[in-house]
């Protein structure tokens, strides 16, 4: 009996020997040149292969970016500077360093602010609504609010609210990934430099009609009325279809425009003070004082050196 | 003769024909008309008349934007008042021309009597151009431009015109009603087009519930003097009103995906869409106006109407003069319950293709709360085009592009068998109409590939031809 368990056994390692003598060799034959700073670079990724970068994965964003002459052009925004610092060190890049971002909601339609006009019954999603129709209110712009923008963060950084029936933002969870811009069919959502101590500015409505249009279908919508352009000193406000769009590069977070706007489509958030628009309201009003002061100091003295 | 009908799939929903038997009758011209830029399938309409002109009516407003594309003509008289985006059934906005109405005084060389023209013309090229100058589209419900699709690709040959006088849908009665009442122009306008084709068989199908049409066409029949054109009935079943389930029921052909009618020797046109080349062709008279129902399970008979509406008159305008919209109307739909659209906007206006203003009532049309499918397989039973729904909504769900298309989600006709027949409430062609925009990206996006490849090619030959 011995015999034959000592048999089996020399036969079977005998045998495994020579497989994994002719996988070695195959291995060795076939072998796949990768770089390894591949895997270093992967190895530095967050892991959250969500496709913020652009790219399929944390690996296909490594192997990119291993390939590629400088960085400027694979950023993940996930892991943000912290990261990209670690991957310039493994590849020897110089990296740009990007501000912070974060999702931001450009609508204001709450269910208070705009009266529904329609009762929406079919599938539960947001793009096969904006495939059927303009949406429950007047505004033709505006949320849908079936969430699929809540389904794509896989950040869990977005949830409804039901009061609002708005979709909102944790700005600590969320990472900048992008995938609810790409899955809103409205184009509602932005990312948005975070500003100094989380601190910005936007107009949180992108309704295209003319002004009564839209005040009628949404008592928040922007009116395209241009009152938070002219008052901005730093030329960060722009009125182009109907609708005011701030410049995050040029917006000195005076809040002058919050103060101003008639319909508080102007959201500032994370500002340590609530805005007293009365008092805004007045410095507004004594710089355009000062400056008719100025003015008229100027033509008078024109008008004595003619004379 | 043994009744015929499509061979796969279907559902047999209640008729519920409330309105068959109110005969048509003329609305009013209202004060204010507006006329959309975007009536038709394909490009839309590009004005040209400025604010502040007077039209006539029937005098071109705007005309075609592209070679798929149709002429569209004032209404009625009066002045353009604005050109401007206006929003439509689905809230969408569109541009209009505003039109306020004068009267009704009509341009010069339309024949406004009543006298039956039988006379066919000869000169298919002038009837196809009448048929393009008058902006007749189908009215069956694609609204695609009539002259396009009777002028087959050279190569391909119509054995069969067939009638759509089906009417599948329930409530829906404006193209029984003009069987009725209009039945020898409609038969006109089909000997019309058998000679624009060529002059093949003609077959006017209609079901079986509609037995007076039948008769009234047959009728007709006797007293024309047309050949080789017949009445087929049809049995009831929904979709039976669906270009390709009605090749399969009067030809016993199938028209393979992706394919066209004409693939399979057919070209289908709805019965308005007869009585539109009739006017077009023997009358000089474009397409202005059409048969809309006003009906629904909440209003009582007498208040259900059939009407000849002016194109352009908002919805609101056609309720208010019906009587005003019911309380207990928890849906309005423009068209039938099946496929119809849901009015997000009654102020919208009417266009070529507006059927109906449909009331239907809470229990009758609200959708049921979804749960969970299971696999009693009866989507796929109803399904006309063979599909599988169930699978389909799986598909789409996990974004399994490759596996939609595997799965033919593109056959998709948005009948809605499947969501009609679900137990579950799932909102299976909800899904499935995304997941067939999204495959047919793919086809098209895969096509221009290869063309832009094919011709990278030949250039690429040519180049070395020339460098030899
Ligand atoms: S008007 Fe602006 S804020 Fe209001 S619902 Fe529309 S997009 Fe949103
Ligand atoms: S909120 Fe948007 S950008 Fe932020 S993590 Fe979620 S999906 Fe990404
Ligand atoms: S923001 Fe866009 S995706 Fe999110 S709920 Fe609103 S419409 Fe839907
Ligand atoms: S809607 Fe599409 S999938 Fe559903 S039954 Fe009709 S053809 Fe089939």
């Amino acid at each position: 009996m011995p015999t034959t368990i000592i048999w089996t056994i020399a036969i079977l390692a005998g045998l495994g020997l020579l497989l994994s003598l002719v996988l070695y060799l195959v291995a060795a034959k076939f072998k796949v040149e990768e770089d390894p700073r591949i895997d270093e670079v992967e190895k530095v990724m967050p892991g959250a292969n969500c496709g913020g970068c652009g790219f399929a994965g944390c690996r296909a964003f490594a192997d990119a970016a291993v390939k590629a002459p400088n960085l400027d052009n694979n950023y993940c925004p996930v892991g943000g500077n912290e990261v990209m610092k670690q991957v310039a060190a493994i590849l020897g890049f110089e990296v740009k360093e990007k501000a912070p971002q974060v999702a931001v909601l450009r609508c204001n339609g709450s269910c208070v602010n705009r009266p529904r006009t329609n009762v929406y019954d079919g599938a539960a999603s947001c793009r096969v609504k904006a495939a059927l129709y303009s949406g429950d209110t007047a505004c033709s712009f505006g949320c849908l609010g079936c969430g699929d923008c809540v389904a794509a963060c896989q950040f869990g950084a977005l949830s409804m609210n039901p009061e609002t029936g708005l979709p909102e933002v944790d700005q600590e969870k969320c990472t900048a990934c992008g995938a609810c811009v790409k899955a809103c069919p409205k184009q509602l959502i932005e990312l948005r430099p975070k500003g100094p101590r989380g601190m910005r500015m936007f107009v949180s409505c992108v309704n295209k009609d003319k002004g009564p249009a839209a005040r009628k279908a949404c008592s928040a919508a922007c009116i395209g009325c241009g009152i938070c352009a002219k008052t901005c000193q730093h030329g960060a406000i722009v009125v182009e279809n109907n609708v005011a769009y701030i410049d995050p590069a040029k917006c000195k977070l005076c809040r002058e425009c919050e103060a101003v706007c008639p319909t508080g489509a102007i959201h500032g958030v994370n500002f340590p003070k609530p805005l007293d628009k009365e008092a805004v309201k007045a410095r507004i009003a004594e710089r355009a004082r000062k400056a008719k002061e100025a003015e008229a100091a100027a033509a008078k003295e024109k008008e004595e050196n003619n004379g | 003769m043994a009744k015929v009908t499509f061979s796969i799939g279907g559902v047999h929903p209640h008729d519920t024909k409330l309105a068959r038997e109110r005969a048509i009758e003329v609305l009013p011209l209202p004060q204010t008309l507006y006329i959309s830029m975007a009536q038709h399938l394909g490009a839309p309409a590009k004005p040209v008349v400025a604010v502040g002109d007077r039209v006539k009516t029937g005098q071109v407003i705007a005309e075609p934007g592209g070679f798929i594309s149709a002429f569209v003509h004032a209404s009625a008289s009066g002045t353009v008042k604005s050109i401007a985006p206006r929003a439509d059934l689905a809230g969408n906005m569109v541009p209009h021309i505003e039109i306020a109405v004068d009267g009704d005084e009509w341009v010069e060389g339309v024949d406004l009597s009543d006298t039956l023209v039988t006379e066919i013309p000869s000169d298919r090229a002038a009837v196809l151009d009448k048929i393009k100058a008058c902006g007749v589209v189908g009215l069956g419900g694609a609204t695609f431009p009539t002259h396009v699709k009777l002028n087959p690709a050279p190569g391909s040959t119509a054995e069969c015109l067939i009638l759509n006088g089906a009417e599948c849908e329930p409530y829906l009665t404006s193209d029984y009603r003009i069987l009725l009442e209009r039945t020898k122009e409609i038969v006109v306008g089909a000997a019309i087009m058998q000679m624009v084709l060529g002059g093949c068989r003609c077959v006017i199908g209609i079901e079986e519930n509609k037995p007076e049409a039948i008769e009234a066409v047959r009728r007709a029949l006797t007293e024309l003097p047309y050949d080789n054109i017949e009445v087929l009935p049809l049995k009831k079943k929904y979709p039976q009103g669906g270009e390709k389930q009605l090749i399969d029921a009067v030809m016993h052909r199938q028209v393979k995906s992706g394919g066209l009618p004409i693939s399979v020797g057919a070209v289908v046109q709805n019965v308005a869409t007869s009585l539109a080349v009739y006017e077009a062709v023997q009358k000089n008279k474009p397409l202005i106006t059409n048969t809309l129902t006003i009906t629904g399970d909440c209003l009582p008979v007498e208040r259900q109407h059939n009407y000849l509406f002016r194109i352009g008159m908002p919805l609101s305008y056609i309720a208010e003069y019906a009587g005003g919209v019911p309380a207990e109307a928890a849906k309005l739909i423009s068209g039938g319950p099946m496929m119809g659209r849901a009015i997000a906007n009654l102020d919208a206006a009417t266009v070529k293709g507006s059927s109906s203003i449909l009331y239907l009532r809470a229990d009758t049309t609200l959708r049921k709360a979804e749960s969970a499918c299971i696999r009693c397989g009866r989507c796929a039973d109803a399904c006309p085009m063979g599909l599988e729904p169930f699978l389909l909504n799986r598909l789409y769900k996990a974004g399994d592009l490759e596996g939609l298309e595997q799965a033919s989600a593109h056959d998709c006709i948005e009948c809605g068998c499947c969501l009609y027949s679900c137990p579950a409430y799932i909102p299976l062609l909800d899904h499935i109409r995304q997941a067939k925009g999204q495959v047919m990206g793919v086809i098209r996006a895969r096509a221009a590939a290869a063309k832009a490849a094919a011709e990278a090619a030949k250039a690429a030959e040519e180049a070395k031809k020339e460098n030899k």
